[in-house]
C-alpha cells in the first residue's frame, strides 16, 4: 500500500471530484471533500517522511519504465509543496461549509466541492509527476477548476474576474506547451530526469533557447510575476472566500515550483543562470513587484483584493530569493513558499469569517468590529503581523533568510528595499487594524456577533502554525536548505 | 532548581501571570493579586539570581533553535543582570501605583491593561537576559507590540494618532535599520552571538564599521537618539503608570541597554576607540542631550505640560547613557550602566508624582501647580528628590553615576563630554528648579489660572502615594548602597578597576 502512495495522492481526489460531481446533497459533497483533504493531507505527510527518511521516491505509472510511461518522482522539493498544498486543503476544507454556503447557490455546493477536488488534484499533481507532459495536463485540470470556483462568487463581477483569468492562464498554458512542444522535440523525451540528461548534447540548436523563453514567459503568467499578474486580484477579491484562501496559499505556489522544476532541474541552474542570465530578468521583475504592488496594496478599499496585491509582492520576495541564486536565496524563496502559504491563508480565512457575518470586506466596513468579533480580528492581526515578519511568526522567518541572501552577495540597494516593503506592509495591514480597533462601528449596524467555532478553528489553527513554525523554524527552514542544495546539486 | 532553570522561569512567570489575569478578569481583587503574586515570585527568582552572579555564575539556557544554527538563547552578564533587577524591582511597586491610578481614574478597559503589561515585562526579562542579537531583536519587537495597547489605552481619536506615531518609528526602525544591521553581522562576523571584547574585530573596518554603529544606534529607536526621539513624547497619552515603568523604565532602558549591549560586546570598546570613522556617536548623544534639555526647558518657561517635560527630560537622559558608552573609557561604561537604575528611580519617581497630581486635582500643566507642595507634602516631596537625582546631585543615585561618567571623560581626556555633562547638569536644574521651588513657595492664589478646577483636593489615594515614597527611597538608597550595582557594572567591564572578578 505504502508503495502506491505517490499515485494515491493525486487519483482519490481526483476520483472523489468525479463522484461529488453528481451529489445532490451539499452536506455529504462537503463530507467527502473534508475526507478526500485529510486523507490527501496524510498521505503527503507520509511521502514526506519517507523522502527524509529514504530518499527520492521514484514511482512507474501502470508499471511502465521511464522514460517510456510517466514517472511520479518525489524528492525533497516537491514533498514539501505537496505537504503545503495537502495541508492548506486539509484545513481549508471544513471552514467551507458554512462559509460556503453563505457565499455560494445551494444548488452549485456540489460542484464546487467537485472543483475544489479537481483543484487539489490538478496541483497535487502538478507537484508529484516527474513528467512534463503531465504538469500541463494537470496544469489544465487545475486552472480550469480554478476559474470555476472564481467564477462561483456571488458578486457579478466574479463572472468577468473569471473570464480575464481564464484568458490570461490559457495563453500561459499555451506558452508552457509550446515550450514542453519544443523540448520534445529536440530531445525526444518528457521525463524530466531524462530531458536533463539530453538536454545539454542538444544545446546549439535554437528549439533550446525559444523553449527556455516560452516556458519562462507562461510560468511567470501563472505565477503571476510582474507585469503578468493582471488577472489575480480580482480573481482572489471575487472567489467565495474559502477559494481565495486555498487558491491564494496554493496555486501561485506551485506555479513557483514549476519554475524550480523547470530551471533547476530540467534546465540546470548553469544554464538557466550562467548561460541564459534568467536572474537578470527575474530579479528586477521581483524587486518592481515587491515595491509597486505593495504600494497599490496600500490604496485598495476592499480588504481581499489589498490582500491579493500584498500576494504579488510575496511573490516578488519568493522570486528574488531564488534569483539570487545561492543556497541560502533559493532557501529563502522555498521556505517562504510554505511560509507565505499559511500567512495568506490565514488572513483569507479570516476574512472570510467577516464576510460571514457583515457580507462585506470594504474597509469602512470593518469599522469597530475589533469588540464585536474579538477572536476574528486578533487572528486578522495576528496575521498580519506576520506578513509584516515580526519575529516568532513565519513571516520572520522567510525575511530572515531573505535579508541574509541579498547581503551574502553584497546586494545592499536590495536589501533596503526588502525592508523598506516590510514596512509598507505594516501600513496596509495597520490601516485594517485602526479600523477595527478604533473607529466607531458604522450607523446602523445591528448586534455583529462572533463567527462560528467552524470558521474560528481552522482560522486558529493556521494562526497557530504561523506562530509555531516562526518560533522552530529547524523542521521547515531545514528542509527547505536541503531542498535547495538538491535542486543547485550540492550535497543530498 | 538549577541555576539554568531559572531564566527560562524569568520569562514564564510573567507571562503565565499574563494569563492568569486574563482568566481571573472578572473579579478586579483577584486579577490584581495575580499581579503582586506573579511580582513577587519575579523579584525573589531575579533578587537571588542576582547574588548568584554578584559572585561571578553565568548561567546560559537555549529556549529553542529558531532556525538551523540560530537560537533563542539566554545568557546572562552583569550589565543585563543590572537591567533585569532594576525591572523587576520596579514592576511590583508600579502595580501597586496602577491600583491606585486605574481605580482611582475610572479607567476601562483594566485586564487588558495588567494583561498587556506582564507581556511587556516577560519580554523586558528576555532582552535583558538575551546572549544573541537575534533573541535581543525578537523580544525588542515584542516589546514594542505588547505595549502598543498600552500606549493607546483611551482609544480615542488622539489615542490612535500617537499609536501610529510609536508603532510608525519604532517598527520602522526596527525593521528597516536594526535588523539590517543584525543581518550583515551575520554575514560579516558569522556569529550573532555576544562577546566580551566584540565579534566584529577584523571583520570589519573604517566608514563601514561607522555605518554599522549608526544602523545600530538608529535601529534601536527605544533609545530615543535623535532624530528618532518624537514616539515618546507621543507615548505620553498612555495612563501614568504607563508612562512611568514602560516610557521611563523597561522600554527605553531596553533601548540603552541594548544600545550599550551593541557597543561593549558586538563592537567592543577596544575596536570603537581604535575606528576613529566611528566617533560621531559621541556628538550626535552630546547633542541630543542638550537638544532636549532646551526643550525640556521651553516647556518648563511656558509652563506647559509636566509629563510632555518630563519625556523630553528622559530624552535627554537617555542619551546620557549612550554617550557615557560612547566615551569609550570603562569607568564611563560603569557610569553608563548605573545611569540606567538611577534614572529609572528617579524618573519613575517623577512620573508617580505626575500621575498623582492628576488623580487627585486633575492637574496636567506646571502653570497649575503653583503650591500644590503644601497639599500633597508626600507627593511634592518625592518629586523634588527625583529632580535633585536628574540633576545628579548627592545624595541620590543621580549623583553616583554621573560622577563615573565624569571621571571617566576625565580619564580618556574627552573635554568636550565633561563640557556637556557639565552644561546639560545646569540646564536639567534650570528646568527642574522652578517647578520644585513654586510648587512649594508660591502660594496658589498667585496662579493665573481660575478655571474652576480649584477644589479642594488632599494626597493622591494610599496606594500611589506608597508607590511614590518607596521610589523616591530607592532613589536615596541607591547613593548610600550602591555596592551591588556598582559590582555588577565593574564586572561588565571585565573586572578592570579592581572589583570583584
Amino acid at each position: 500500500m505504502t508503495a502506491h502512495l505517490p499515485v494515491l495522492q493525486v487519483v482519490i481526489p481526483l476520483m472523489a471530484a468525479a463522484l461529488c460531481a453528481p451529489l445532490r446533497w451539499p452536506r455529504i459533497a462537503w463530507g467527502l471533500a473534508v475526507l478526500v483533504s485529510w486523507t490527501a493531507f496524510g498521505i503527503a505527510i507520509a511521502l514526506l517522511a519517507q523522502v527524509l527518511d529514504a530518499g527520492t521516491i521514484s514511482y512507474e505509472i501502470g508499471g511502465w519504465a521511464a522514460p517510456w510511461g510517466i514517472e511520479y518522482r518525489v524528492d525533497l522539493v516537491n514533498a514539501f509543496v505537496l505537504l503545503i498544498v495537502a495541508g492548506v486543503g486539509a484545513v481549508v476544507a471544513p471552514y467551507a461549509r458554512d462559509s460556503i454556503e453563505s457565499e455560494v447557490a445551494p444548488g452549485l455546493i456540489p460542484l464546487f466541492y467537485a472543483a475544489y477536488l479537481l483543484c487539489l488534484a490538478g496541483l497535487l499533481g502538478i507537484a508529484i509527476t516527474g513528467d512534463l507532459f503531465n504538469v500541463f495536463v494537470f496544469l489544465e485540470i487545475s486552472s480550469l477548476s480554478t476559474y470555476t470556483m472564481v467564477a462561483m462568487g456571488r458578486d457579478r463581477r466574479a463572472l468577468t474576474a473569471a473570464f480575464r483569468y481564464l484568458v490570461m492562464g490559457s495563453i500561459g498554458a499555451t506558452f508552457i506547451v509550446i515550450g514542453i512542444g519544443l523540448l520534445y522535440s529536440v530531445t525526444g523525451t518528457l521525463n524530466m530526469a531524462d530531458l536533463a540528461m539530453r538536454l545539454p548534447d542538444v544545446d546549439a540548436t535554437r528549439a533550446v533557447p525559444v523553449a527556455f523563453g516560452f516556458l519562462a514567459v507562461g510560468i511567470s503568467l501563472k505565477l503571476a510575476l510582474f507585469p503578468l499578474h493582471l488577472w489575480l486580484p480580482n480573481a482572489y477579491a471575487f472567489a467565495p472566500s474559502a477559494a481565495t484562501a486555498f487558491i491564494a496559499a496554493t496555486s501561485t505556489k506551485v506555479a513557483v515550483y514549476m519554475l524550480l522544476r523547470v530551471f533547476f532541474t530540467i534546465f540546470g541552474a548553469d544554464v538557466s543562470f550562467g548561460t541564459m542570465r534568467l536572474d537578470y530578468i527575474l530579479m528586477p521583475l521581483a524587486l518592481v513587484a515587491i515595491v509597486s504592488m505593495s504600494l497599490v496594496a496600500i490604496f485598495q478599499q476592499n480588504v481581499k483584493r489589498m490582500l491579493a496585491y500584498s500576494s504579488l509582492a510575496q511573490v516578488g520576495y519568493m522570486i528574488l530569493g531564488i534569483s539570487v541564486g545561492s543556497a541560502t536565496g533559493l532557501t529563502a524563496g522555498i521556505v517562504h513558499l510554505f511560509n507565505h502559504a499559511l500567512m495568506k491563508s490565514a488572513l483569507f480565512l479570516a476574512l472570510g469569517c467577516v464576510v460571514y457575518r457583515i457580507g462585506s470586506v470594504h474597509l469602512s466596513q470593518l469599522a469597530g468590529l475589533g469588540r464585536q468579533m474579538p477572536w476574528t480580528m486578533a487572528a486578522f492581526s495576528l496575521g498580519g503581523l506576520s506578513l509584516i515578519g515580526v519575529p516568532l511568526t513565519v513571516g520572520f522567518i522567510s525575511k530572515w533568510y531573505l535579508i541574509v541572501s541579498v547581503l551574502e552577495v553584497g546586494w545592499w540597494p536590495v536589501a533596503v528595499l526588502i525592508v523598506f516593503s516590510s514596512l509598507l506592509a505594516v501600513v496596509y495591514i495597520w490601516r485594517v487594524v485602526e479600523a477595527a480597533y478604533f473607529l466607531p462601528a458604522p450607523e446602523g449596524r445591528g448586534v455583529i456577533r462572533e463567527a462560528p467555532l467552524s470558521l474560528l478553528i481552522p482560522t486558529w489553527t493556521l494562526i497557530l502554525a504561523n506562530l509555531y513554525f516562526g518560533i522552530d523554524a529547524t523542521l521547515t527552514a531545514g528542509v527547505a536548505g536541503r531542498a535547495a542544495a538538491a535542486l543547485l546539486g550540492i550535497g543530498s | 532548581m538549577s541555576l539554568e532553570t531559572l531564566l527560562p522561569l524569568a520569562l514564564a512567570i510573567p507571562a503565565l501571570g499574563a494569563v492568569l489575569i486574563a482568566l481571573t478578569g472578572r473579579s478586579p481583587n483577584l486579577r490584581e493579586g495575580v499581579t503582586f503574586a506573579a511580582g513577587a515570585v519575579l523579584l525573589l527568582l531575579i533578587g537571588s539570581l542576582t547574588l548568584q552572579v554578584v559572585s561571578g555564575a553565568r548561567p546560559e539556557f537555549t529556549l529553542v533553535e529558531l532556525v538551523p544554527g540560530l537560537s533563542l538563547h539566554l545568557a546572562v552578564e552583569p550589565l543585563g543582570m543590572l537591567f533585569a533587577l532594576v525591572a523587576a524591582l520596579l514592576w511590583p511597586v508600579n502595580s501597586l501605583y496602577s491600583v491606585g491610578y486605574m481605580r482611582g481614574n475610572g479607567e476601562g478597559h483594566q485586564t487588558r491593561y495588567y494583561i498587556c503589561f506582564a507581556i511587556a515585562i516577560s519580554s523586558v526579562m528576555g532582552i535583558a537576559f538575551a546572549g544573541n542579537l537575534l533573541t535581543l531583536f525578537v523580544f525588542y519587537e515584542v516589546l514594542t507590540l505588547s505595549t502598543y495597547p498600552l500606549v493607546t489605552h483611551h482609544g480615542t481619536e488622539k489615542a490612535m494618532k500617537a499609536g501610529r506615531v510609536y508603532l510608525g518609528i519604532l517598527i520602522s526602525t526596527s525593521i528597516g535599520l536594526l535588523l539590517l544591521a543584525i543581518g550583515w553581522t551575520w554575514v560579516a562576523a558569522g556569529t550573532l552571538d555576544f562577546a566580551q571584547g566584540g565579534i566584529l574585530a577584523g571583520n570589519l573596518g573604517g566608514p563601514a564599521l561607522a555605518l554599522l554603529l549608526a544602523l545600530y544606534v538608529f535601529g534601536i529607536g527605544k533609545a530615543a537618539v535623535m532624530p528618532v526621539h518624537r514616539w515618546l513624547p507621543a507615548a505620553m497619552v498612555a495612563p501614568t503608570p504607563v508612562s512611568a515603568l514602560l516610557h521611563a523604565v523597561a522600554v527605553v532602558k531596553a533601548g540603552v541597554f541594548s544600545v550599550v549591549k551593541v557597543v561593549v560586546y558586538v563592537f567592543g570598546i577596544d575596536l570603537l576607540a581604535a575606528e576613529t570613522a566611528t566617533h560621531w556617536l559621541l556628538y550626535a548623544a552630546s547633542f541630543t542631550v542638550v537638544a532636549a534639555s532646551i526643550v525640556a526647558l521651553k516647556i518648563g518657561m511656558e509652563r506647559g505640560n509636566l509629563k510632555r517635560l518630563l519625556a523630553y527630560s528622559t530624552i535627554g537622559q537617555l542619551s546620557y547613557v549612550v554617550l557615557a558608552a560612547a566615551i569609550l573609557a570603562p569607568l564611563s561604561a560603569v557610569g553608563a550602566a548605573l545611569h540606567i537604575i538611577a534614572h529609572a528611580f528617579g524618573k519613575i519617581t517623577l512620573f508617580f508624582a505626575a500621575g498623582s497630581i492628576y488623580t487627585a486635582a486633575h492637574k496636567t500643566e506646571i502653570g497649575q501647580m503653583d503650591g500644590i507642595g503644601r497639599k500633597m507634602p508626600w507627593t511634592m516631596g518625592a518629586f523634588a528628590i527625583g529632580t535633585i537625582s536628574m540633576v545628579g546631585l548627592p545624595p541620590t543615585g543621580g549623583f553616583l553615576s554621573k560622577w563615573y561618567m565624569l571621571m571617566g571623560a576625565f580619564q580618556s581626556e574627552q573635554l568636550f563630554a565633561v563640557g556637556i555633562l557639565v552644561g546639560s547638569t545646569l540646564l536639567n536644574a534650570a528646568y527642574f528648579g522652578p517647578i520644585v521651588f513654586s510648587a512649594f513657595l508660591r502660594s496658589p492664589a498667585e496662579s493665573a489660572e481660575g478655571d474652576g478646577h480649584e477644589h479642594d483636593h488632599g494626597e493622591a489615594p494610599l496606594p500611589i502615594v506608597i508607590a511614590t515614597v518607596t521610589t523616591a527611597t530607592l532613589t536615596l538608597l541607591l547613593f548610600f548602597f550602591p555596592d551591588v550595582p556598582v559590582a555588577l557594572a565593574e564586572q561588565m567591564v571585565g573586572g578592570v578597576l579592581g572589583g570583584a572578578p
